[in-house]
C-alpha cells in the first residue's frame, strides 16, 4: 500500500501531535526522497534550501579534511532530523551530510516553509517547539559526549582531587 | 556470657584470606583493559562456573598491593574464571600487568546478581531485555548477555545489547559483541568520537535506544557504566516507557572486605559488597540523586 | 560491717544459681574480680588515666573508680572526686569495649609468595578469656548490636571467638550524665538480657551495698566462695528507685518515631549546610562510638617479601573512605556528616535490623564542637520536607 507524503509527514517525531491541519501544511513543501549509500543530502557551504527528516536508514554528519577521510561527528537514524541551519541566516549549511546506507527521507523545501510559518505564527510556533526539542536532546548529547565519561578516572573534571 | 567451643571451631580459610589463583590467559582487550583467565592453585572446585551468578564480582589480591572488585565475566558453564580488569589504580595496574603463570588472589563471590538466572516461570509473558554498557561497564554485563542467549529465563523475548565506548579502539569484547549480532541478538555500537575506519554509529550510547524495537512495557534494562552515563541513560530509559522497578543498575563504591563488615561501600540502606550492587533505580534513585549535591 | 548468712552461722554451701539475686558488699565484690583473675580472665574494668574513666586491667576493688563523678555536655567532659565509697557514679567515658572484640588493629594473616605459591598462615584464635567488669546497660546494647554486624563466623572469625569467650558484668547505671538519652533508645537505665552478672550499686542504707542478678551459669560460677546475702524486697525496692531516678534525671530525648523515613525524605534539608559548617571531621565521635565498626584492609609487604594484611579501625569520617579511582565519593564534610548520622539512626535498620545508637552520649560529649546528634535530628525533623525524588 503505497501511503501520501501527508500520511508519513504525520507519523514523523518532529510533528508528532501537531494540530490536524498541519500535516498538510509541512506535506504541502514536501516531498519523498531516497539516497544511496554514500550519497550526499547536504554539502557545506551550499544553501540551505532542503531540509531532512529521516525515515529509515543511517545518515552519518560530517566534516571533510584535506588529505584524510571525512571525520563522523555523528551519526543520525529514522526519525531524526538532518539539516539545522535553514532556520536562521546565513542560511547555508555547515556541515555535510552522507547516507550511510539507503536512506529514505521526507525532504522539506525550507523556503516554503519558512513562508508558510511567517504567515501562520501559530503553526510556525508548534513548528519551532518541536524542532527546538530535538536540538536541545542533541545538545545534551553532545555535551555528555564532552564530558568523555569514559575517559580514565582521575583525569579532567570528575575526579575532586 | 561466655559459650562453649563451637564443635566445627574454625572455618577453612579466614574469609579475608584470598585463594591463590593462577594466571593461565591473558588478553588485551584495549590500551589499558587486559581480560585474565584464572585457575586455582588448590580447592578445585571453588570456583567451578556455576558457583557463582552473572553481575557478582571476587576480590582479586595483586599480592603485597592490595585487592580490586572485579566482576566476574563468565557465561553459564564457561570455564575458567575470567576477569576484565581497567587499569585506574596500582592494584589494577599491577593486575593488568601480570603475565600467565602470574600469581593472584580471588575471594568471593560477593554481591548479588542481574537476576537473568531466575525465570520468572513458566506462564510469564516475554520479556525484552534492554542492555545498556557504556565502556567497561560490559564486563560486569557479560556473564548476563551470555545467560540470556543462552535461551534462559526472563520468559525468552529479545535481547537488545547497546554498547557505548569513547572511541573504536575503546571497545572491548569485540569477537564476543559479533557473535552476539550473530546468534540473533539486536546489537548496535555507538563511539562519542570516531576514527576514519568506523563506518558504525556515532553519538551518546542513548541515541541507541531511542529507535531500538523493544517493548518498553514489557522490558528490563540491565545499565552498567560510569554513573552519569548510567543515570542519564536511566532517562531515557523511562523516557521510552520503562517502569523504574525494571531499570537495574551495577553500582561501583571502594570496597575492602567485600562481606559487609568494613563499611566502605556503605550507600543508603545498602552495604553494596552484600545487598549489591545491583540496585533497581526504584529503589536507588532516593539516595543516588539526594546525595548527589557535594 | 554485718553480713547476713544463712542461719547465722557458718557461710551457706547452698550454690549460688541462675535467676538468684543477691548482696555483696565492697570485699565481696573484690572476691568476685580476684575469682574471675583466678579462673584465668583477663580482667578488664573503668579505671581513672589521664583525666578520663576508661578501659583498663584490673587486679582489685582498688582499681575501681570509687568516689568519682562525672560532668558532661556537648563537648564537655569534667571528673571529679569526692571521699564516699560509691564506686559507679559516673555514666561512660570515652572508650568502650568493642575493643575487647573488636581491636583497633589485626593481623589477618601473613604470607610469602615464593617459587609460585602463596602460603598464608592465620594468626591463630583468641583463645584466652576476657571478664568486663563494669558495662553498662547501654554497652551491652552496643555489644548485642556489634553481634549483629560482625557476629557471623563467615564474616569474622576472630569476633566470634572473642564473643564467646566475654564474661560480662553489667552495671546498671545510677548517675546518668547530661549527655545520655538510654531512655529513648530503649537501652537503659537498667540491664537488658545478656550479662552473665547485672549489679546495680545501692547506697540508701549507708555504706555502698551491691545487688547481683545472677545470668548465667558462669555468672554462678564466678561467685563460688564470694560472701553474700540472698537479697530481700527491700534491696529490690531500692534498685527500682535507683532506676526510677536516673530515669527521671535523663533530660536529653531522641524522637525515634520514623527517623530512618524522616532522613530518606530530607537528604536535602539545609541543617546538612549548618552542620557541615561547624562539624571538623575529625572522627571523635566514631571514635568513642561503640556500634562503629568501619576498618580498612590493607596490604604491606617488606623487603624480603613477606606479605602481611591488616585491618584497623577507620571512621566513615576520613575523606579516603569512600576513595574511588579518582577521588572522594563523598568529598564534602556535609556528605560526610550526613552519611554518618542517616545511617547510624536511620538505615542501620535496613542493614542490620536495629538502630546503630544505644543511646549513650559519648559523640555529643566528645566532639569538639559540641554537636549534638539528638539535635540535629530534631531540626531535621521540626522542618521535614516534601520529598523532591523518589521512585518513579
Amino acid at each position: 500500500m503505497i501511503r501520501s507524503v501527508e500520511e508519513l509527514v504525520a507519523e514523523h517525531p518532529l510533528l508528532r501531535g501537531l494540530p490536524v491541519d498541519a500535516a498538510p501544511l509541512v506535506a504541502g513543501c514536501a516531498r519523498l526522497k531516497r539516497f544511496e549509500p554514500g550519497q550526499l543530502l547536504l554539502k557545506e557551504g551550499e544553501d540551505a534550501d532542503t531540509f531532512y527528516l529521516v525515515r529509515r536508514g543511517t545518515v552519518r554528519i560530517e566534516v571533510g579534511t584535506p588529505g584524510r577521510s571525512p571525520l563522523v561527528i555523528e551519526t543520525v537514524g529514522a526519525g531524526k532530523v538532518v539539516g539545522w541551519s535553514w532556520l536562521l541566516p546565513p542560511l547555508q549549511w555547515q556541515f555535510d551530510a552522507r547516507a550511510a546506507g539507503p536512506v529514505a527521507t521526507i525532504a522539506v523545501d525550507t523556503g516554503c516553509l519558512r513562508a508558510k510559518a511567517e504567515t501562520d505564527p501559530a503553526f510556525g510556533y508548534e513548528l519551532l517547539k518541536r524542532l527546538s526539542s530535538m536540538l536541545l536532546d542533541r545538545l545534551q548529547a553532545t555535551r555528555f559526549r564532552l564530558l568523555d565519561l569514559y575517559a580514565p578516572p582521575g583525569t579532567g573534571d570528575h575526579g575532586s582531587r | 556470657m561466655v559459650l562453649a567451643e563451637p564443635s566445627l571451631s574454625t572455618p577453612s580459610r579466614h574469609p579475608l584470606t584470598p585463594a591463590p589463583h593462577v594466571v593461565v590467559g591473558r588478553r588485551r582487550e584495549t590500551a589499558d583493559v587486559v581480560t585474565l583467565s584464572l585457575e586455582p592453585c588448590e580447592d578445585a572446585d571453588q570456583f567451578l562456573p556455576g558457583s557463582f551468578a552473572p553481575g557478582q564480582f571476587n576480590m582479586l589480591s595483586a599480592f603485597g598491593i592490595g585487592e580490586a572488585a572485579i566482576s566476574i565475566s563468565n557465561g553459564p558453564g564457561e570455564g575458567p574464571l575470567q576477569h576484565t580488569v581497567r587499569d585506574v589504580g596500582p592494584v589494577t595496574h599491577a593486575l593488568c600487568e601480570t603475565e600467565p603463570g602470574g600469581l593472584v588472589g580471588v575471594r568471593g563471590p560477593f554481591g548479588n546478581s542481574w537476576g537473568v538466572d531466575t525465570g520468572p516461570g513458566a506462564n510469564a509473558p516475554s520479556v525484552d531485555v534492554v542492555v545498556v554498557a557504556g565502556g567497561i561497564g560490559l564486563a560486569p554485563l557479560r556473564g548476563a548477555i551470555e545467560h540470556l542467549l543462552g535461551g534462559s529465563s526472563l520468559g525468552g523475548g529479545r535481547v537488545f545489547i547497546l554498547v557505548g565506548a569513547r572511541s573504536p579502539d575503546q571497545v572491548v569484547f569485540v569477537g564476543d559483541i559479533e557473535r552476539w549480532r550473530h546468534a540473533g541478538a539486536y546489537v548496535e555500537v555507538s563511539v562519542d568520537v570516531a576514527t576514519a575506519s568506523w563506518d558504525g554509529r556515532v553519538g551518546v550510547v542513548t541515541s541507541l535506544l531511542e529507535d531500538a524495537p523493544f517493548d518498553p512495557s514489557k522490558a528490563v534494562a540491565l545499565v552498567c557504566g560510569p554513573e552519569v552515563m548510567m543515570r542519564f541513560s536511566v532517562r531515557a530509559l523511562l523516557e521510552r516507557g520503562l517502569s523504574a522497578e525494571r531499570v537495574r543498575l551495577s553500582l561501583e563504591r571502594n570496597m575492602q572486605c567485600g562481606i559487609g563488615s568494613c563499611g566502605h561501600c556503605q550507600l543508603g540502606p545498602w552495604l553494596l559488597c552484600r545487598d549489591g550492587p545491583i540496585v533497581t533505580w526504584a529503589s536507588g534513585s532516593a539516595i543516588l540523586l539526594g546525595e548527589r549535591d557535594r | 560491717m554485718c553480713l547476713y548468712r544463712y542461719g547465722g552461722g557458718a557461710p551457706s554451701l547452698r550454690p549460688v544459681r541462675i535467676g538468684d539475686t543477691l548482696v555483696l558488699d565492697r570485699a565481696g565484690l573484690g572476691q568476685l574480680i580476684e575469682n574471675l583473675r583466678a579462673g584465668g580472665a583477663r580482667t578488664m574494668g573503668p579505671v581513672v588515666r589521664d583525666g578520663a574513666i576508661v578501659p583498663g586491667e584490673i587486679t582489685g576493688v582498688d582499681d575501681l573508680p570509687t568516689g568519682y563523678h562525672d560532668e558532661q555536655a556537648p563537648g564537655s567532659y569534667r571528673l571529679s572526686r569526692d571521699d564516699t565509697d560509691e564506686v559507679f557514679g559516673w555514666a561512660v567515658g570515652p572508650g568502650s569495649w568493642k575493643a575487647e572484640l573488636f581491636p583497633s588493629k589485626q593481623v589477618v594473616w601473613r604470607a610469602t609468595v615464593k617459587d609460585g605459591r602463596f602460603v598464608a598462615t592465620e594468626p591463630p584464635l583468641d583463645r584466652s578469656v576476657v571478664a568486663i567488669f563494669g558495662a553498662r546497660p547501654c554497652e551491652l546494647a552496643a555489644i548485642d548490636v556489634l553481634d549483629r554486624v560482625l557476629g557471623d563466623e563467615s564474616v569474622d572469625p576472630r569476633y566470634s571467638a572473642r564473643r564467646r569467650r566475654l564474661f560480662v558484668v553489667a552495671v546498671e547505671c545510677g548517675t546518668p550524665a547530661g549527655t545520655c538519652f538510654c531512655t529513648s533508645m530503649g537501652t537503659g537505665p537498667g540491664a537488658g538480657p545478656g550479662a552473665d552478672l547485672v549489679v546495680t550499686e545501692l547506697l540508701d542504707q549507708g555504706p555502698a551495698r551491691y545487688l547481683v542478678k545472677v545470668g548465667t551459669d558462669e555468672g554462678a560460677d564466678a561467685l563460688d566462695g564470694v560472701a553474700h546475702r540472698p537479697a530481700t524486697e527491700g534491696d529490690h525496692e531500692a534498685r527500682r528507685d535507683v532506676l526510677a531516678a536516673s530515669t527521671e534525671k535523663i533530660h536529653r530525648t531522641l524522637d525515634t518515631d520514623g527517623l530512618s523515613g524522616l532522613f530518606e525524605r530530607n537528604l536535602e534539608h539545609p541543617r546538612w549546610d549548618e552542620v557541615a559548617e561547624r562539624c571538623l571531621s575529625c572522627g571523635n565521635c566514631t571514635s568513642v562510638c561503640p556500634t562503629c565498626f568501619c576498618s580498612d584492609v590493607s596490604d604491606v609487604s617488606d623487603l624480603a617479601g613477606e606479605l602481611e594484611r591488616r585491618e584497623e579501625w577507620s571512621s566513615c569520617f576520613n575523606l579516603d573512605h569512600s576513595y574511588l579511582h579518582g577521588g572522594a565519593v563523598r568529598p564534602t564534610i556535609k556528605s560526610r556528616y550526613r552519611q554518618w548520622l542517616t545511617h547510624k539512626l536511620g538505615t542501620w535498620w535496613d542493614q542490620f535490623g536495629t538502630s546503630g545508637c544505644v543511646g549513650c552520649g559519648r559523640c555529643i560529649a566528645w566532639c569538639p564542637v559540641g554537636i549534638d546528634l539528638t539535635e540535629e535530628a530534631a531540626a531535621i525533623r521540626q522542618a521535614d520536607r516534601v520529598p523532591r525524588f523518589g521512585p518513579s
